[in-house]
C-alpha cells in the first residue's frame, strides 16, 4: 500500500504564555511543532505499512525551517519524505495549499491512501484534506476514529467518522483520502535508530516548477480568499470571584446564573 | 530569486517594535532599529501591516485572475439536517442570511437536499427563506459528501446564488471545502462575524485563528460565490413567522450526481448521555480535580439537572474517565456555549482556546492561582465534591 501523509508545521501553543493584562499570546521565543492532529496520521500511516507492507511518503508545504517537521515524521517511522517549497507558495490560502498538494501527490504517482489531520491547530479549518481530495478527483472521510479493514480483492476500505451525536461507517475505494482524529491511535516515539536515520536522509525540495504550476496557481495570487486585516479581540475580562462557605458560594453562584439560564 | 511581496519602508520605520509583537510566527526582529522580516517565516497575514503606527510595511497583493462576478445573486443557506430534523445551525444561518439579504436587497434560498423532506420546507419560510430549492432523491437520504457536493455544484452553476453559507459542523465542513474547490472561490472557515461593505458589496466575514487569539477579517473579491461556515449558536435563529410566504423550488437533476466509490455502512448513535457538544447551550465539563473515574457521575449529575452537555479535560480522557468525544480544547472539539462550567479543570492554554468564546465560564477549582480562573466570569475557589452536589440541589429544588 502506498501512503502519503501530509503535515503542516504550527507553532508550539503548549509553550505559549497569555500575557496576563491584554490576555492575549506572548508568541516571543515560540518553537515549531508537527500539528498535533498530524502525528495520529503519521503514526496511522506506519501502522498500516507494518501491517500491509507498502511505502510511506510525507509531504508538507512550507518554508524551509519545515525541514524539522519533516525529519521528525521521518524518525517516527515515516518512509521518505518531500519538502514543497517555493516563496510563490507564501500566502496560500487552502484552495492553493490544496491544490499545491493535490499537484505533489499526483507527481508522487500510484497513491492508494492519502492521511491528514483533522484540522490544523493554527488555523483550524479543516478544509485543506477534502481539498486535497477534490482537487485529485477522490472519494474522502473525514474525522475518521478508526480504519477498521482494508480489503485489497475490493480495493477498499471501511472506516468509522467522528460526527457529533455518534460515528458512522462508511466503505470507500482506492484511491482515496483520509483526515483523522485523536482517538485513532497512541502515536509512538521515535527510535534513535529511527532519529540516525531522519537525520542523513536526503529530502528533494519541489518547487512550484516541479509541480507543473504557474506562479499565479498558487500563493497569494493563486487564493480566492484575502485577508483584509488582522486584529486582537477584545480581551476575555476577568471576573469575580465568588467568596464565602461553600453553601454561601453556590447560593451566589445560582443567583448569577439564574440570570442567564431562561 | 523573486522577491516576496511585502516590504519595510526604511525611512518611515522608527524601530517601535509593533510589528514584532503583532506577528504569529515571529517573523519580525530590529537591526539597526529597523524592522527587518524574514521572509522564511513571513506567511504574508498582514498583521504587522495592521499594528504598524508608521504606515511602513507595505504588502503587494498581485493581482488575481478577475473573473466576472456581476451576475450573481441571492444568499444561500445550506440547510443540514441531524437524523430527521434540521439542525439548529441551519435555523442560525437563515435568521443571519435574512440580514445580508436585506443588506444586498436579494433573497434568502435554502438549499435542501434529502429523501422524503418536503414536509420540512414550510418551517424554513417561516425562519426566513424566501425560497427553497428542494432536492429529493432516496439516495440523498444519507449525507455523503461527494453525492452533495456533486448536486449543489449543478445548482450553483444554475442559479448562480452571491453568497453561500453553511454550519462549521463535520457535515457542513466536509462538504462546503469540496464544493468551494470544484467552483473555484474562497471559502472562509468558522466565521464569528458575517457583515456586508454595502460600497463594495463584499462580504466580510470574521474568523478567529490561533484558537481565537487573533481575529481575520477575510474576503473574496474576485470569485463567486463567496462562501463560508458558522458554527452553531454564533448566530441568531428568527422566531418562526408563519404569515411569511415563500417559494419551492423542486430540482430534479438529470445525470450523474451519486459517487459510487463511497458506500454508507451505518450510523451509531452515542446512547450513553448527551454528547453533542457544539450543539449544547449549556456544558458542564470535568478535569483532572475529580482524582477518579467514578467521580465523574458527579458531573453526569450537574449536566442532568442542567439539561446540559458533558465535557472533559484532555487529562480526564487521557485517564480514560470518559470517552475521547467528549474532549474539549485543542485536540478535541472547540465549543462556544451559552454557558461553560468547568469542573477540577486547571485550564491549560489547550483547553482555554477550545472554549473561551463561551458566553459565561463558571469555574469550581481548589486552586486559587489556576488559569480559569483568569478566564472565568465567576469562579468559586473551593472543593468541588462539595460545591458540586449543593449546585445540583439547588437547581433540583428550583
Amino acid at each position: 500500500m502506498n501512503i502519503v501523509v501530509c503535515i503542516k508545521q504550527v507553532p508550539e501553543t503548549t509553550e505559549v504564555k497569555i500575557n496576563p493584562e491584554t490576555n492575549t499570546l506572548i508568541r516571543e521565543g515560540v518553537s515549531s511543532i508537527i500539528n498535533p492532529f498530524d502525528m495520529y496520521a503519521i503514526e496511522e500511516a506506519v501502522r498500516l505499512k507494518e501491517k500491509y507492507s507498502g511505502k510511506t511518503t510525507v509531504i508538507t508545504m512550507g518554508p524551509p525551517q519545515a525541514d524539522d517537521a519533516l525529519r521528525e515524521a521521518l524518525s517516527l517511522g515515516i518512509d521518505e519524505a518531500i519538502h514543497l517549497t517555493d516563496r510563490a507558495f507564501a500566502g496560500s490560502d487552502t484552495w492553493a495549499t490544496s491544490l499545491v498538494l493535490a499537484k505533489a501527490i499526483e507527481k508522487i504517482k500510484d497513491v492508494d491512501m492519502v492521511l491528514c489531520g483533522k484540522q490544523a491547530s493554527d488555523g483550524d479549518t479543516a478544509q485543506v484534506g477534502p481539498g486535497i481530495a477534490t482537487h485529485l478527483g477522490w472519494p474522502q472521510a473525514t474525522y475518521v476514529r478508526k480504519i477498521d479493514e482494508v480489503d485489497f480483492d475490493n480495493n477498499s476500505v471501511v472506516c468509522e467518522r467522528l460526527l457529533e451525536e455518534g460515528y458512522e461507517v462508511l466503505k470507500l475505494s482506492f484511491p482515496c483520502l483520509i483526515t483523522v482524529v485523536k482517538e485513532i491511535n497512541e502515536p509512538r516515539m521515535p527510535s534513535l535508530r529511527g532519529k540516525m536515520r531522519a537525520k542523513k536522509q536526503n529530502i528533494p525540495a519541489w518547487g512550484i516548477k516541479e509541480l507543473g504550476l504557474k506562479d499565479e496557481d498558487a500563493g497569494l495570487s493563486g487564493s480566492p480568499t484575502q485577508v483584509v486585516k488582522i486584529f486582537s479581540p477584545p480581551p476575555r475580562r476577568m471576573g469575580m470571584i465568588i467568596e464565602g462557605t461553600p453553601p454561601e458560594a453556590v447560593d451566589k453562584l445560582f443567583s448569577e446564573l439564574k440570570k442567564h439560564l431562561t | 530569486m523573486k522577491e516576496k511581496g511585502i516590504k519595510v519602508i526604511k525611512e518611515k520605520c522608527v524601530g517601535c517594535g509593533a510589528c514584532i509583537k503583532a506577528c504569529p510566527f515571529g517573523a519580525v526582529t530590529l537591526e539597526s532599529k529597523i524592522a527587518v522580516i524574514d521572509l522564511d517565516k513571513c506567511t504574508l497575514c498582514g498583521a504587522c501591516k495592521e499594528a504598524c503606527p508608521f504606515g511602513a510595511i507595505v504588502i503587494y497583493k498581485p493581482q488575481g485572475v478577475k473573473t466576472d462576478v456581476s451576475g450573481y445573486k441571492n444568499v444561500w443557506v445550506f440547510i443540514e439536517r441531524e437524523e430527521q430534523k434540521i439542525a439548529s445551525v441551519s435555523f442560525e444561518l437563515l435568521g443571519k442570511a435574512r440580514v445580508l439579504a436585506g443588506d444586498l436587497k436579494s433573497k434568502v434560498v435554502a438549499v435542501f437536499l434529502g429523501s422524503d423532506i418536503k414536509k420540512d420546507t414550510q418551517e424554513l419560510i417561516y425562519k426566513g427563506a424566501d425560497e427553497v430549492i428542494l432536492v429529493e432523491k432516496k439516495e440523498l437520504g444519507h449525507f455523503i459528501a461527494e453525492n452533495y457536493a456533486n448536486t449543489i455544484v449543478r445548482l450553483i452553476q444554475k442559479y448562480k446564488p452571491e453568497i453561500v453559507l453553511a454550519g462549521a459542523t463535520t457535515t457542513g465542513r466536509s462538504l462546503v471545502s469540496r464544493i468551494a474547490v470544484k467552483i473555484r472561490t474562497g471559502l472562509t472557515a468558522d466565521c464569528t462575524g458575517l457583515d456586508i461593505d454595502k460600497e463594495k458589496k463584499l462580504l466580510i466575514q470574521t474568523r478567529p485563528a490561533f484558537g481565537g487569539n487573533i481575529m481575520a477579517q477575510i474576503i473574496t473579491p474576485n470569485y463567486r460565490p463567496q462562501m463560508a461556515t458558522v458554527r452553531h449558536k454564533v448566530m441568531k435563529e428568527l422566531p418562526p413567522d408563519k404569515n411569511r410566504e415563500g417559494k419551492v423550488i423542486e430540482e430534479v437533476l438529470d445525470g450523474k450526481i451519486i459517487d459510487d466509490r463511497i458506500e454508507f455502512v451505518k450510523f451509531i448513535k452515542e446512547e450513553s448521555y448527551k454528547v453533542n457538544l457544539a450543539d449544547a447551550d449549556i456544558i458542564v465539563s470535568g478535569g483532572r480535580g475529580l482524582g477518579e473515574p467514578k467521580n465523574f457521575s458527579l458531573i453526569r449529575e450537574l449536566a442532568a439537572a442542567l439539561d446540559a452537555a458533558v465535557g472533559a479535560s484532555r487529562a480526564a480522557v487521557d485517564a480514560g474517565w470518559i470517552p475521547y468525544s467528549h474532549q474539549v480544547g485543542q485536540t478535541g472539539r472547540t465549543v462556544a456555549p451559552k454557558i461553560y462550567i468547568a469542573c477540577g479543570i486547571s485550564g491549560q492554554i489547550q483547553h482555554l482556546v477550545g472554549m473561551q468564546s463561551s458566553k459565561i465560564i463558571v469555574a469550581i477549582n481548589k486552586d486559587p492561582d489556576a488559569p480559569i480562573f483568569k478566564i472565568a466570569n465567576y469562579g468559586i475557589v473551593g472543593d468541588l465534591f462539595k460545591v458540586i452536589p449543593l449546585l445540583v440541589e439547588k437547581l433540583k429544588s428550583k
